[in-house]
C-alpha cells in the first residue's frame, strides 16, 4: 500500500478551529479522510470523540459533520428537497429553513445543483454537513470556489460555530484561510507535520525575531528611477521591481525608516503610496516546506 | 441548537430503519424522475411486450402470444432497473463523491445500499403493476398459483441483478459502466434468454443461456407463469449469481 501521510499527529479541540496548512498533494485530504473513516488507513491510532472512525458506527457519525473537497452533492438533485432529505437522517436536526436563509441558500433552492456556481456548491456542501447540529465539523478547502461575499459570510458563521463550541477542522493550502479562520496550525509536507502552533507563534519561528530584528517589507510608489543606494542599512535590498514602485526587504530598523524619510525631505520627493508588510504565515510556510515546486 | 453542542442534547441517527426508508424513497424518487431510465424501465419493456404479441417468434410457447411474452418482459424489467438503471446511477453517484459524502453521514455505506435495494424493488413493483395492466388488457391469462413463485423469483432475480450492477459500478468508471450495462442490456435482452428461450437460441448458444442470470430467471418466469410451478434449479443458479455477485462487489468496490 502506497504510503502518503506516515509522520502526522495532531489534535482538535472543542471550540477551536484546527487547520492542517500544505500544498497540493501533502496529505492534509489522506489525513482528515481516515479520521472521517473514509479511508482505511495502515497503521496509526485516531480517536474522534473518543472512538475510532474505521469502527465506528451511525451514532458516532451523527455527532460528526462532513463537507467534502469535491461536494459530494448529486448533480441532479435540488438543494432544499435534498438538505430535507439528509435532515431526516438525523433525531434532532436543525432547522432546514433556518440554515437555508443563513447561507443564502434560499436564492436557489430549487435549482438543479449542476447549474449552481462553485460558490453555490460549497455553500450547499456546508449546509449539509452542519444539518445535524455535528460536534466536530470537517471542513476540505472550505473556500476552494467561494466569491468574497461567500468567502465573508461562510468564514462568519465558522466563528460563531466555533464559540458556540464546535470543534472544527479544516485543511487548506491558502495561507490566508488559515491566519483568518483558524486557532491552531499544522504544517503538512510530505505526508508529515513539520510544525505546529498558533498563527501568532509559527510568526514568530523567525530565527530573525529572537535578535529584535523583524524580515518586514516596505513597499511604496514614487517617481520612477530614484538612486536609492546606501541609504537604508546593507542588509535591506532596494529594488524598483516596476517603474515607480519599490521593494525593500530586510531586517527593516526605525532607523532605516528615519533615513528614507530624510532622503525624500532631501530630494524633495513625496511618495504615493507607502506600506509596511510583517512576514506572513506565507513566507513562514515557504521557510518551513521549501519553495521547490512539486 | 444549544449552545454547548453535545453537552445537553447529543445528536443521535434517526433510526435504521428510518434511514433506509428514506434513501429509498429518495433513489426512487430519482430514478423515476429521470427520463433515460424511464425508456428503459417501462418504454421499451412495454415495445418489447407489443412486438412480442404481433410476431409469431414465440408460436407455441403457451396458449397464447402474450401468455408466452409476459414472464420475459418482467425478467426484461428486472435487468433494465436492477442492472442497467441502478448500475449506471450508482456509477455516476461515486464519480460526484456522493457516495462517500453519504457515507459519512447517519445513513453510512450499508444504508446506502440497503436504500439502493429498496429503490430496485420500487420501481420493480411499479413496473410489474404498468405490465400487469397492459398485459391484461391484451388478453393475458396468468394462473392464480404462478404469483407466488414468480414474484418471489423476480425480486430473486432483481438481487442478482444488483449485485452485479453494483459490481460493475464500483469497479470501473462510470462511462464504462454506461457502455457495459447497456450492451449487456441488449445482448442479455436479446440473445440472453430473457424473452425468447434458450430453446430458440442458436444451439451454440443453448448451453451458456441455461446459467446465466438471465437465462436463469426467464425460465424460471416463464415455468411460473405459465404452469404455476417453481423451477427449482433456476432459482438455485440465481442465489449463486447472487451471492458471488454480491461477495465480488463487497470485495472490490471503490467508493471513490
Amino acid at each position: 500500500m502506497l504510503q502518503v501521510v506516515s509522520g502526522v499527529s495532531l489534535v482538535a479541540e472543542r471550540g477551536q478551529v484546527t487547520a492542517l496548512l500544505g500544498a497540493n498533494g501533502a496529505g492534509k485530504t489522506t489525513t482528515i479522510e481516515c479520521a472521517q473513516g473514509l479511508q482505511r488507513r495502515s497503521g496509526g491510532t485516531i480517536s474522534l470523540l473518543g472512538q475510532d472512525p474505521a469502527r465506528a458506527g451511525a451514532d458516532l457519525r451523527a455527532r460528526v459533520g462532513v463537507m467534502l473537497q469535491d461536494g459530494g452533492l448529486p448533480p441532479s438533485a435540488r438543494p432544499l428537497p435534498l438538505l430535507r432529505h439528509i435532515a431526516g437522517m438525523y433525531a434532532r436536526p436543525r432547522s432546514v429553513d433556518a440554515l437555508v436563509e443563513r447561507l443564502g441558500i434560499d436564492t436557489f433552492a430549487r435549482t438543479s445543483v449542476r447549474r449552481l456556481s462553485g460558490g453555490q456548491k460549497q455553500r450547499l456542501a456546508l449546509a449539509a454537513a452542519l444539518i445535524g447540529n455535528p460536534e466536530v465539523l470537517f471542513l476540505d478547502e472550505p473556500s476552494a470556489g467561494l466569491d468574497p461575499q461567500s468567502r465573508q459570510l461562510v468564514f462568519e458563521l465558522i466563528g460563531e460555530l466555533r464559540d458556540a463550541g464546535m470543534g472544527i477542522i479544516l485543511t487548506t493550502h491558502l495561507m490566508d484561510d488559515a491566519q483568518r479562520l483558524a486557532d491552531y496550525v499544522y504544517i503538512i509536507d510530505a505526508g508529515r507535520n513539520v510544525a505546529e502552533g498558533t498563527v501568532a507563534q509559527l510568526l514568530q519561528r523567525d530565527p530573525a525575531v529572537e535578535s529584535g530584528e523583524h524580515i518586514r517589507t516596505l513597499l511604496f510608489e514614487a517617481p520612477a528611477g530614484l538612486h536609492l543606494d546606501g541609504v537604508l542599512a546593507d542588509a535591506v535590498s532596494v529594488s524598483e521591481t516596476r517603474a515607480g514602485s519599490y521593494v525593500a526587504t530586510g531586517p527593516l530598523t526605525p532607523q532605516d525608516l528615519a533615513s528614507l524619510a530624510s532622503w525624500w525631505a532631501a530630494h524633495g520627493v513625496m511618495p504615493t503610496s507607502l506600506s509596511l508588510e510583517a512576514r506572513s504565515l506565507e513566507d513562514v510556510f515557504l521557510d518551513i516546506s521549501g519553495k521547490d515546486i512539486r | 441548537m444549544t449552545a454547548t453542542p453535545g453537552a445537553a442534547e447529543r445528536q443521535a441517527p434517526a433510526t435504521l430503519l428510518r434511514r433506509i426508508l428514506l434513501q429509498g424513497k429518495y433513489e426512487a424518487g430519482t430514478m423515476l424522475r429521470n427520463g433515460e431510465q424511464l425508456i428503459l424501465a417501462v418504454v421499451l419493456p412495454l415495445l418489447a411486450l407489443v412486438g412480442l404479441t404481433v410476431t409469431p417468434l414465440l408460436d407455441g410457447l403457451g396458449s397464447s402470444r402474450v401468455n408466452a411474452a409476459v414472464p420475459g418482459i418482467l425478467a426484461l424489467c428486472a435487468l433494465s432497473t436492477a442492472f442497467t438503471g441502478q448500475g449506471i446511477a450508482t456509477g455516476f453517484d461515486r464519480r460526484y463523491g456522493v457516495l462517500r459524502f453519504l457515507s459519512t453521514t447517519p445513513l453510512g455505506r450499508s444504508g446506502l445500499i440497503a436504500g439502493k435495494v429498496l429503490a430496485v424493488l420500487t420501481v420493480l413493483a411499479l413496473q410489474v403493476v404498468v405490465i400487469t395492466v397492459v398485459a391484461l388488457f391484451l388478453g393475458w391469462t396468468p394462473p392464480a398459483a404462478g404469483w407466488l413463485p414468480g414474484l418471489a423469483l423476480l425480486v430473486l432475480g432483481a438481487a442478482a441483478f444488483t449485485a452485479l450492477g453494483l459490481l460493475v459500478a464500483g469497479t470501473v468508471r462510470p462511462e464504462a459502466t454506461l457502455a457495459i450495462t447497456n450492451l449487456l442490456w441488449i445482448l442479455l435482452g436479446a440473445l440472453g434468454g430473457i424473452v425468447i428461450p434458450a430453446d430458440r437460441l442458436p444451439a451454440l448458444a443453448q448451453s451458456v443461456v441455461h446459467y446465466l442470470p438471465s437465462g436463469a430467471l426467464g425460465e424460471a418466469l416463464r415455468e411460473a407463469f405459465l404452469v404455476g410451478t417453481v423451477n427449482v434449479g433456476a432459482a438455485f443458479i440465481l442465489l449463486i449469481w447472487t451471492v458471488l455477485a454480491g461477495a465480488a462487489a463487497i470485495r472490490w468496490f471503490k467508493w471513490n
